[in-house]
């Protein structure tokens, strides 16, 4: 009895210690562990896809004014799923290993916002996604061309009022 | 001022109820694998009690459901003063994706005064010590809220002033 009780305690000290020295020692994450999404507002384009595809629908978009498009993240409510990090054309959202997300301050610590400088339609006057990079250089802010009606400065101005 | 009251009634353990208000079971399975020997939350103290009346923190999992809202504000109630709330998953810190759901009245710290929030879906064993470790003073919270700016003449982003 007391003999079996004996190898037990000494069977129990061969593995040593098993627990994890955390949080006063680091872990990362090992495997393809999915952290919290981060998105790089330089590479944003504003399209939206991950707004659309959000199964928490956390991601909100609100075009503040005519060429900026803000894109708020409640990130309190985020389930981890990458299907935004799938979607992004650019590559903007990553899933990084970040795990460590625990606040004492409240929600708020986990919103994101992120503001695009769009293009504006000249037509509806809606921020819309520039049809390439090229133009979105070429064009920055709201265009402001001159008046021209068809006719006005023209000189066969004489031909047109009749 | 009710943090440092706490830092100084909470010397050495916590003991821990833990209520599941609608959950899906796997905040409930990381907090019990957080007490196994391999993560061992009791070497913080922290214990698992069966009665509220025994327990300095309530752990909330879920989005907490409509129908189990009194039953949670006389939980509340039954937990002894100084208490802690902690909220543990997306589900109980934000909602979750049922945050706007009929049935469901969207996150914890809509019912309680929630003190300290574990997201994750579900937050892993480690996120669950580290936000332990928050609310024990051994760790500094890591995360804050973003907001940057695109800028049409420069190439990186500026951070934007909130009110």
């Amino acid at each position: 009895m007391i003999a079996s009780k004996l190898k037990e305690a000494i069977l129990s000290l061969r593995p040593g210690r098993v627990t994890l020295k955390y949080p006063f020692a680091p872990h990362d994450p090992e495997g393809d562990f999915r952290g919290y999404p981060e998105i790089d507002t330089d590479k944003c384009i504003g399209c939206g896809g991950c707004a659309a595809v959000c199964p928490a629908r956390l991601i909100m978009i609100q075009d503040i004014d005519q060429n900026t498009r803000r894109i708020v993240r409640l990130l309190e409510r985020c389930i981890f799923c990458g299907r935004c990090a799938d979607v992004c054309p650019e590559d903007a959202i990553t899933m990084t290993k970040r795990f460590e997300l625990s606040t004492d301050s409240g929600r708020e610590d986990m919103e994101s916002e992120c503001q695009v400088f769009m293009a504006t339609c000249q037509r509806c006057g809606r921020c819309y996604e520039p049809p390439s990079a090229l133009d979105k250089i070429m064009k920055p802010g709201l265009r402001n061309d001159e008046v021209k009606r068809g006719g006005q400065d023209s000189p066969y101005k004489h031909i047109s009022s009749e | 001022m009710f943090k440092e009251l706490c830092a100084k009634a909470f010397p050495k353990s916590l003991w821990v109820y833990h209520c599941n208000v609608g959950a899906c079971n796997g905040c409930d399975i990381e907090v019990i694998d957080v007490l196994t020997p391999y993560y061992d939350a009791e070497r913080f103290g922290i214990k698992l009690v069966a009665s509220p009346r025994h327990a300095d923190v309530l752990l909330v999992c879920g989005p907490v459901t409509r129908q189990v809202v009194p039953a949670l504000k006389r939980l509340y109630d039954a937990v002894p003063h100084p208490k802690l709330v902690l909220a543990i998953g997306s589900c109980a810190v934000g909602g979750g994706i049922w945050f706007d759901s009929y049935n469901v009245v969207g996150g914890a710290d809509t019912i309680l005064p929630v003190d300290y929030y574990i997201p994750g879906c579900p937050p892993r064993p480690e996120a669950i010590l580290h936000g332990v470790a928050v609310a024990l003073g051994l760790a500094e919270k890591d995360i804050e809220s973003v907001h940057l700016k695109q800028l049409p003449d420069r190439p990186e982003s500026v951070p934007v002033e909130v009110e």
